[in-house]
């Protein structure tokens, strides 16, 4: 477990800004997002549809479409290397061989005219100096390490013959075998059916202590991240509102939106009560904010969380949280577990 | 395979044989008819020609047209497309073995330019969507479409022909007679192809596949040529089976231009000759290359998208 600004980070990602300017306005997916992955590490990144967590990974690839997408401001160093700012050259260099990404939608994610094996092994003829037979060889045995059954014949069928939780295992298989130093997964399970979900996770999960890959993991299921992340971030409206080792954001969250986004979790011994939903919507993209994000939803917020600029603060050992109120001690969140039990008796 | 391509073949037999009947009785059913024409003709040489055309029976009295119809079907079993009402010494086989292969090479050059130039052009224009690198080959694209070959051709000819005097006017004889034609007929279809790659390119970047390769390291060129060229190319190719058909048949409008013996001014005088057997015979040839092409799209398309399957 490190510090967000620990020395020996892999990949240092500080104060992002992807903005989109469209004809409609600016919108802006990240607005100032620092965070850092040391090597081996777990990180996840949690947040609701529209948070910027997918953007943020996507701007580190330099997968955001320019236009209408624009780094307004940061640095992503991997490696000494400005990820952002290097040449093409440099980046081709980096993605899908030290640095690589596997996606949300294995049923589009993967070309539908190509055969699988030549999708396989490609970063392989892209980044390594090997024959294609030599290529070929490893993709099947990548294939089968994650567990695809007949591989060599598999290697020469189209994805439109696999379902979606054995392409899911091929973009795995595509995207370890360079064995890259980090990989990005963003929500590679959330188009799965939930026994196939826990099959994928484990699977990444195996790959990754056998190998020392470090994972950013993007999900907008907390329950994934306390099981598979070491640390993780929650992000909303672009930003990040607070960081921590899992254990310590889920026992002990330190901002209001983490403690309400955890007392909406359906509990399994809570029955015939309505959910908790937090009330009201994420604020419009378009429009810059001045103070907290959450304030306008928040039921602590004071006047002050509007106008005052919010930055993440470390108010306890590796517990980092946005919420002014927080850092000046004024509120103590009870866990959302806490929270639960109150209500039910 | 062998199969469907069999299968598509013995499709053709009632395809060419309605539009064989339609034609017959369509172009039968227009005013006038081949020997009108030529005013010099005497009652007993017109009672002569149409006898010589089985339009009347050996007694003189009139033939029905259903007879007729059964008469031109069973020679077309055969394959052969009958004498031509207007040269009656020649017959509609000849002319089309002579003519066809002139328009077809001038549709093979013409193919081969649009081809080079709407291919590329296509894809360029796909890969920076309105920017300059767009705009420029698209308004290319739009003024190839909208300005017609009557109008090219003849600018080519002055230009080139009367001012340069690089080229002759007209004729088919040497290999530079080749150049103006194909330009003229090869720019339209240039700017069409442009104008389908695009289409299809942009299609085939905007998904998600597409950066699954940017995100392997692959090079925009390899992006293109490996991921996308497959899938983006599938309109274009879709495209070309009735094109070809519609170039190797000769265009009337080039071919008159530049004096080219080709089959487009065949079936066009012929229509208004009222030649029946030559219009039903460029009509059924037309009709069997469409065909003939569209299966050729169809088998290639099936092998460019590995989930088509032969049905």
């Amino acid at each position: 477990m490190r510090s967000p600004m620990h020395s020996e980070a892999l990949l240092h990602v500080d104060d992002l800004r992807t903005y989109f300017h469209t004809r409609a306005g600016t919108v802006r997916a990240v607005d100032g997002v620092s965070f850092s992955i040391g090597k081996g590490e777990t990180l996840g990144i949690v947040g609701e549809s529209g948070s910027g967590k997918s953007v943020a990974c996507y701007s580190i690839l330099r997968l955001i479409p320019q236009p209408p997408g624009r780094f307004e401001s940061g640095r992503a160093m991997f490696d000494r290397v400005d990820l952002l700012h290097c040449s093409d050259r440099e980046l081709q260099a980096i993605r899908g061989n030290r640095l690589s990404m596997i996606f949300q939608d294995p049923m589009t994610s993967l070309n539908p005219y190509m055969r699988i094996g030549d999708q396989v092994i490609e970063p392989l003829l892209i980044h390594r100096d090997v024959s294609r037979a030599k290529a070929w060889a490893l993709g099947v045995s990548a294939l089968r390490e994650v567990g695809i059954q007949d591989a060599e014949n598999r290697m020469r069928s189209y994805p439109h013959e696999f379902s979606g939780g054995m392409r899911q295992r091929v973009m795995i298989a595509m995207a370890l075998i360079t064995k890259p130093e980090l990989l990005i997964a963003d929500e590679p399970t959330t188009a799965l059916d939930v026994t196939v979900q826990a099959q994928i996770l484990e699977l990444l999960g195996k790959m990754q202590e056998e190998r020392g890959t470090a994972v950013i993991f993007i999900t907008h299921d907390i329950g994934i991240v306390s099981g598979f992340c070491d640390r993780a971030l929650v992000m909303y409206a672009g930003r990040v509102l607070e960081a921590a080792p899992t254990a310590l954001l889920f026992y002990e969250p330190k901002h209001p939106y983490n403690q309400a986004l955890q007392r909406a979790i359906p509990a399994l011994n809570a029955t015939g009560r309505e959910l908790y939903t937090i009330p009201g919507a994420p604020p419009d993209a378009s429009k810059s904010i001045a103070g907290c994000p959450f304030a306008a939803r928040c039921e602590y917020a004071l006047e002050k969380c509007l106008s005052s600029e919010i930055l993440l603060k470390e108010v306890a050992p590796q517990h980092f949280s946005a919420c002014l109120r927080v850092q000046l001690g004024e509120i103590d969140l009870t866990p959302a577990s806490a929270v639960e039990l109150s209500a039910n008796n | 395979m062998l199969r469907f391509i069999v299968g598509r073949l013995l499709q053709m037999i009632p395809v060419l044989l309605i539009i064989a009947t339609l034609t017959f009785f369509m172009i039968r059913l227009a005013p006038g008819g081949p020997f009108d024409a030529e005013k010099s003709v005497s009652p007993e040489i017109r009672k002569n020609l149409e006898r010589y055309y089985h339009m009347v029976n050996a007694d003189g009295t009139p033939r029905s047209l259903w007879l007729q119809l059964g008469d031109y079907l069973r020679n077309l079993a055969r394959g052969d497309l009958g004498p031509s009402s207007k040269y009656s010494s020649r017959t509609v086989n000849e002319l089309i073995a002579e003519s066809f292969p002139i328009s077809a090479e001038l549709a093979f050059w013409s193919l081969l330019l649009a081809l080079a130039l709407g291919l590329p052009a296509g894809i360029i224009a796909s890969l920076r969507p309105n920017s300059p690198s767009d705009y420029i080959p698209s308004s290319f694209a739009m003024a190839g479409i909208s300005v017609p070959n009557f109008v090219i051709g003849p600018l080519l000819v002055l230009f080139f022909a009367l001012k340069l005097q690089w080229v002759r006017v007209a004729g088919w004889d040497d290999w530079i007679d080749r150049i103006l034609p194909s330009i003229t007929l090869g720019l339209l279809y240039a700017a069409y192809l442009a104008r389908l790659t695009r289409g299809g390119m942009l299609e085939i970047l905007s998904q998600d596949f597409i950066r699954t390769a940017r995100a392997k390291g692959a090079s925009s060129l390899r992006v293109i040529l490996k991921h996308a060229l497959r899938g983006g190319l599938v309109p274009v190719v879709s495209y070309l089976g009735p094109a070809v058909a519609g170039l190797v048949t000769g265009s009337f409008v080039v071919e008159s231009i530049f004096q080219i013996p080709g089959l487009g001014r065949y079936f066009v005088n012929a229509a208004f000759n009222r030649d029946y057997t030559m219009v039903l015979g460029a009509v059924l040839f037309y009709a069997a290359l469409i065909v003939l092409f569209n299966l050729v799209v169809d088998v290639v398309l099936v092998w460019m998208d590995p989930k088509q399957k032969f049905a």
